[in-house]
């Protein structure tokens, strides 16, 4: 039996079975991302201290750009299968797919730069100012607080500033991925070397200083674990970069099938094109409002 | 499987907007929108370079900085949204679901942000409630 609607619109409602169907999966979307956002402004309003300038901005301006394109590419496959012309649709439709890795790929490489990037807060002030010292010499107390008060953007500086609270961020030797101090202490290691990053505005990276793990209270990458920050980051982003993915898998899919779904009916192409590409316009708009507030704000 | 080419509201049709939707058929209309995207995929370039040129200027104000760069996030979702997404010329069911949507999104957004008075605001400054 043939499902009825499936490429015809139905009559009183207008629309085929696929559209409504996508769009009431949209509404779902909506709701999900929006518990999602209002959760992270209720994160950032209730904090004390939220860290600024943790993610790069030409990086992000970058995927934003890509993404852009991409919805462009994916709208103009779509005009050109009502335009009879099949290949022009299978170069937009590899364009959106290339524009899709391209922002995954740009994604997996931030993620890469932050899982391998450490913070490190010490056990009392006065070992956290004699690393200090050590990384960044006479001035290394000035320098480490002009860090903390730039990532948290502070205006009291003498208010809230804390040698204790104050990490000393940095890499650490072989470029580790998620390492912890349980798991440092557990490869029975006493010290770690550890490459501190350049004093703010400047890219003169420090030599490498020795840490004695007994010093330390806490490391961690910038994991989830690492902050509230980080924690609504990667759920976030994280999600955003599955519906990324599954949007390619089934872009693919669409492209792959082109031939086959073109001789045997085109109207029917074309609309899960249309569907495919509305679900995909919902994940660019998305991360219209997420590239200002993760990056910029 | 029928092998007809019409637009998905059907030949003939009168749209919710009253014109034929054999309109949006023809490759001149076509055409036009393909221009109208090209336009809009320019707008969303410059819209987002404008995004993060003011993030180079520093207002006085939080808010206003805040306010700004939603803004222009709004302005560019909505042009997706109403050309790519074709919400600017659609079927009354879709706007139907979204006006839900909406009333349900706010209402979310709403409960939340209400909730934020129940937070004991701590500082880091003395640790105690304030």
């Amino acid at each position: 039996m043939e499902i009825p609607y499936a490429v015809k619109p139905r009559p009183d409602t207008g629309l085929y079975n696929a559209k409504l169907g996508i769009w009431l999966f949209l509404a779902s979307e909506v709701m999900l991302f929006g518990g999602l956002f209002s959760s992270y402004i209720l994160l950032r309003v209730s904090a004390d201290l939220w860290p600024h300038g943790m993610v790069s901005i030409p990086v992000g301006t970058f995927n934003t750009f890509v993404l852009i394109a991409s919805s462009v590419t994916v709208v103009m496959s779509w005009a050109s299968l009502k335009l009879g012309r099949l290949s022009a649709f299978k170069g937009y439709m590899a364009a959106t797919i290339l524009c899709a890795l391209g922002f995954l790929g740009v994604k997996s490489f931030e993620y890469h730069a932050k899982f391998t990037h450490y913070d490190v807060w010490f056990k009392d002030s006065a070992t956290a100012q004699k690393y200090f010292t050590a990384a960044y010499g006479e001035k290394g107390e000035e320098v480490a607080r002009k860090q903390f008060v730039e990532r948290f953007h502070l205006h009291n500086t003498k208010a809230t500033y804390d040698a204790n609270q104050v990490q000393l961020a940095g890499h650490l030797e072989g470029n580790p991925l998620f390492a912890t101090l349980k798991s440092l202490v557990g490869a029975k290691k006493e010290t770690v070397q550890f490459t501190p990053d350049a004093p703010h505005g400047t890219h003169d990276h420090p030599k490498p200083i020795e840490v004695k793990l007994s010093d330390v209270m806490r490391l961690s990458a910038y994991v989830p674990s690492h902050s509230t920050y980080f924690a609504i980051y990667f759920t976030i982003t994280a999600l955003h970069g599955l519906h990324v993915l599954g949007g390619a898998i089934v872009l693919t899919y669409f492209l792959l099938t082109a031939d086959k779904w073109w001789k045997k009916n085109p109207e029917q192409l074309a609309n899960r094109v249309e569907v495919g590409g509305l679900f995909w316009h919902f994940v660019d708009l998305v991360w219209i409002f997420l590239f200002p507030i993760i990056y910029l704000l | 499987m029928s092998q007809d080419h019409s637009h998905s509201h059907g030949p003939g049709e009168a749209c919710d907007h009253g014109h034929s939707h054999d309109d949006h058929n023809s490759p001149e209309y076509i055409q036009k929108t393909i221009k109208k995207y090209l336009m809009v995929g320019g707008i969303l370039f410059g819209g987002t370079a404008l995004t993060v040129a003011m993030y180079f200027v520093h207002f006085n104000s939080v808010a206003l900085t805040i306010a700004i760069a939603l803004a222009i996030a709004t302005v560019k979702a909505g042009f997706v949204a109403g050309v790519f997404m074709h919400l600017s010329d659609e079927r009354k069911m879709i706007y139907g679901i979204l006006t839900c949507t909406v009333f349900f999104l706010v209402g979310l957004m709403g409960l939340t942000l209400w909730a934020m008075n129940d937070f004991p605001f701590f500082t880091i400054m003395d640790g105690k409630p304030t």
